[in-house]
């Protein structure tokens, strides 16, 4: 299999690029940029760098991408299977990671971890006690999209005694959270709006100036956001991406009201080391002409 | 009120949040002095005439300042711990004592969580990574540890150690415990000493009461047995840990890393951990929201009442 070049579209994890490194020809996007088109079967892409019409178009002999991420709005689908190229992505393996972090987020931001930490490494303590935080458990959990991350928060928030509502483009009354039929209403009846759902055309934006309004001062438009929040409009965010990772607005960095993160939703070592795996795993199939583990397209 | 008083509340000047309530349920004096000398100065004449004593400041309730108080009959603490109180004194004088029950547990818990997820997943260290424009220039940020599926040891497994317990449940994580009582109601596999809790779990979490067998009962062996992967969440009392052992093991990599919303000598906190990656730092914040407090100052007043209408206690502590 050594002669398969396969294309990594940015550094991601040196774990997969020995892996990879291993098994295949492979070239490194961010190094050869002029690489030989003609040889590049397979592209590794993540969530914030995948592989757009005009690469895709540039890459006649190209099979399947195989996505280091759960999330695929980086990558033309359209194209994809116009073209009959497969794609994978990497899911399951991180979902609780996600969703341990999204509880971690909330609690950093209503709890003020970040700043305790910061107020105890200066040595302000001596001078005085830290200020009131907002309590987590009890509060109205909203999450919008309740696919296996939402689900997962779902049932973390639980825990806290946190009553939990959803939105999502099914109701799943199964699962015994309530639904709301709309964004709107999600917002309107939550302390606490959790973002996981997927990025597409359908949900690009969801979270407009009148959604944040309803949750008040107490995925999104980012540019709203950052007004919402610099006006005192919004009780505050946490925030694992951002639009134009790794350049998040500036106007951020000094509120206090925020947690900003550098989208490390599955960045542990054990679920980078399973996503990577799983990567692995979907090229080897495809190349030996098995079934693919985790298709998307 | 031309009354004497009789419930003497101490606390520091900004915690003043209880003292509109309870003055207008009893004559009442407040104190924000920390010590018996300047205190029972500005007692003088009341202080034979105080019946009951709300301590919110953490003052050190000894025998000699118990001698100055020759009417107290009733002590409500606004903390779970009782380890600044001379309880055999109390008893032997006949003094009742009230604590804070489960007025902020809750909010104890939930800290303890944050504090955890916090650490394995270095949240104010990328919180920071981000803010000094770092993510931009120097790519990403090293990779946490992650939480689902660990083994939790909790220490004391008392009201705040099963609401942690119930919030981590849904995480995967493995709880186990070593508590002064071993319940078979309990559905937790139970350590018998310390030591086996810290060799069998990846995390330990110290909830327990601060007193004569548990001052630092999580020492040097201790930390070596919980080990280089391991991590020490504490919301109970600093004086559970010996600190100065704590800080070498943190320094030289014997545990992985530390959340403390406690210290031995708070607020001056050991500076060696300020210049460390692997702890996350909180200043005795575990109960700081406004429900806490605002349950904290209806319990205390519950307490009273039921006190001096020779009621049981809501929230008492036992004295042997």
């Amino acid at each position: 299999m050594e002669s398969i070049g396969v294309l990594m579209m940015c550094p991601m994890s040196s774990y997969l690029e020995n892996e990879l490194q291993k098994r295949f020809n492979l070239v490194r996007f961010w190094n050869f940029p002029e690489t030989h088109r003609n040889s590049i079967r397979a592209v590794v892409g993540n969530a914030s760098t995948g592989a757009d019409a005009e690469l895709i178009d540039d890459l006649p002999k190209l099979e399947i991408i195989s996505s280091f991420s759960v999330g695929i709005d980086k990558i033309d689908l359209g194209k994809c299977k116009e073209k009959g190229i497969r794609v994978t992505n990497t899911p399951d393996v991180l979902t609780e990671d996600v969703a341990d972090l999204a509880i971690g987020l909330i609690l950093a931001l209503l709890r003020r971890l970040c700043e305790c930490d910061s107020y105890v490494r200066s040595g302000k303590w001596k001078y005085g006690g830290f200020q009131l935080t907002t309590k987590f458990s009890g509060k109205s959990v909203g999450i919008l999209g309740l696919g296996r991350i939402g689900t997962a928060i779902a049932k973390r928030a639980d825990a806290f005694s946190c009553p939990v509502s959803y939105h999502s483009r099914r109701a799943k009354p199964d699962l015994g959270y309530k639904y709301y039929p709309t964004v709107l209403e999600l917002a309107e009846n939550s302390d606490i709006f959790v973002v996981a759902c997927p990025l597409t055309d359908q949900t690009r934006g969801i979270v407009n100036r009148q959604v944040m309004d309803a949750l008040g001062a107490k995925g999104v438009d980012e540019q709203e956001l950052v007004k919402a929040l610099t006006e005192g409009r919004l009780g505050g965010a946490a925030l694992d991406v951002f639009e134009q990772e790794p350049h998040v607005p500036e106007e951020l960095f000094q509120l206090e009201n925020v947690v900003l993160l550098p989208h490390v939703g599955s960045s542990t070592v054990e679920t980078e080391n399973a996503m990577a795996d799983l990567v692995v795993s979907n090229l080897e199939a495809h190349f030996a002409g098995k079934s693919l583990l985790t298709p998307v397209v | 009120m031309s009354e004497s008083p009789i419930v003497l509340v101490q606390r520091p000047p900004t915690f003043d949040f209880m003292d509109e309530l309870l003055g207008r349920n009893f004559p009442i004096l407040t104190t924000h002095h920390t010590s018996s000398v300047p205190l029972l100065n500005s007692l003088s004449r009341h202080a034979s005439s105080i019946r009951a004593v709300v301590n919110m400041g953490m003052l050190k309730i000894d025998a000699d300042l118990l001698s100055h108080l020759p009417s107290l009959q009733l002590l409500v603490c606004t903390s779970v711990g009782t380890d600044h109180i001379d309880l055999s004194e109390c008893k032997r004088r006949g003094i009742s004592v009230a604590n804070a029950g489960e007025a902020f547990s809750e909010d104890v818990a939930d800290c303890a969580v944050g504090l955890l997820i916090s650490l394995l997943r270095q949240i104010p260290a990328a919180d920071r990574y981000v803010r000094s424009g770092k993510w931009a220039k120097s790519g990403e940020f090293q990779l946490g540890i992650k939480l689902s599926g660990k083994r939790v040891g909790i220490l004391g497994l008392g009201t705040i150690g099963s609401l942690i317990a119930k919030r981590l449940d849904p995480f995967g994580c493995i709880i186990s415990y070593n508590s002064t009582s071993q319940k078979q109601s309990i559905p937790y596999l139970y350590y018998p000493d310390v030591l086996s809790l810290a060799a069998n779990n990846d995390v330990i979490v110290l909830c327990c009461a601060l007193n004569d067998q548990t001052r630092h009962i999580v020492n040097r062996e201790v930390m070596e047995s919980l080990g280089k992967n391991g991590f020490i969440i504490n919301v109970g009392r600093g004086g559970l840990i010996d600190e100065e052992e704590l800080v070498k093991c943190l320094v030289d990599g014997v545990i992985g890393g530390a959340g403390l919303d406690v210290f031995e000598k708070e607020p001056r906190i050991p500076t060696e951990l300020f210049g460390l990656d692997n702890v996350v730092l909180s200043p005795h914040a575990a109960m700081a929201t406004p429900e806490s407090l605002d349950n904290i100052a209806q319990l205390a007043l519950a307490n009273l009442k039921a006190f001096f209408s020779n009621q049981p206690l809501i929230s008492p502590v036992r004295l042997d």
